[in-house]
């Protein structure tokens, strides 16, 4: 693992487009509970106003993490040593299924405290003409003593 | 009067619940599906995706809202493990919410407060819903 500081400031890009498919907001809508029929059946969505299934809110950490674990392989912190401190989702609109999303993220600010590592990640998802979608901000704290 | 109705949300969660939403986040993390990695990094068991929580707070303010597309911000603080055993029953996690004022920009917030037993598992938890 490297000093996690020397990464602030810097934007990283996640590579490629994440394409976003009505089985995976029907499979996330599922595993959350959330039973809204615009996460179902595209005709409700569609009457509501919107090209296609409407994601779940926290949906976003799908695309956002995508960002999230540039930084972290960056830092080389293995995947259990990791712990989620804070999270937070603005939506500039709800992601829908079709949309092609590409994720930019930057290491705020990076804190050690005995031995674990606080870091803030900040991660813009946008669509492809760059306009964004959704921005995110976590926390994640990297545990001292790994076993 | 409150702008918006936020009847208690009770969910369980077992280990079966984790591992599907493992599946479907992508987040592969061991501390939420081996006791031996969970127990190694000193933590008591299991414990769920702190998104997974989240999530189910998200679907408890959807609700409220009157759907997922109405929910404009969330964030939480995850201030406390959920731990769930390896057993048929899981826990059960408890989603409160407390509407205000709305604000310049017509969105209402709502603090969300989620419990498993009597431990806070959420703190600083506010969402920005549109309710028209």
């Amino acid at each position: 693992m490297i000093d996690p500081a020397t990464l602030v400031a810097q934007p990283l890009v996640a590579p490629g487009v994440y394409e976003v498919s009505r089985a995976k907001i029907r499979e996330f809508a599922a595993a959350v509970g959330e039973t809204s029929a615009l996460c179902q059946d595209v005709d409700a969505a569609r009457a509501a106003g919107y090209a296609d299934l409407v994601a779940p809110p926290t949906f976003a950490v799908v695309p956002s993490f995508r960002g999230l674990y540039e930084v972290m392989s960056r830092v080389g912190a293995p995947l259990h040593q990791q712990v989620h401190g804070e999270q937070g989702f603005t939506h500039h609109r709800p992601i829908v299924a079709g949309d092609e999303l590409v994720t930019t993220a930057v290491l705020e600010k990076a804190r050690a405290v005995g031995g674990s590592h606080f870091l803030t990640i900040a991660s813009v998802v946008s669509d492809p003409t760059g306009e964004p979608v959704c921005t995110a901000r976590s926390v994640v704290v990297v545990l001292a003593g790994a076993a | 009067m409150s702008p918006l109705a936020t009847p208690t949300q009770t969910f369980t969660v077992t280990r079966t619940d984790l591992v599907r939403y493992a599946g479907a986040s992508g987040d592969l993390n061991p501390i939420h599906w081996s006791d031996r990695v969970a127990t190694a990094m000193g933590l008591p068991g299991v414990i769920a995706h702190g998104m997974l929580t989240m999530g189910l707070a998200a679907r408890a303010v959807s609700g409220w809202a009157g759907g997922p597309d109405r929910v404009v911000s969330f964030t939480v603080r995850f201030t406390s493990m959920v731990v769930v055993p390896d057993d048929d029953a899981g826990v059960e996690l408890t989603v409160s919410g407390e509407a205000g004022e709305p604000g310049d920009d017509g969105l209402v917030p709502v603090t969300v407060t989620a419990r498993c037993g009597e431990q806070a598992v959420l703190g600083r938890a506010v969402a920005h819903v549109r309710v028209a």
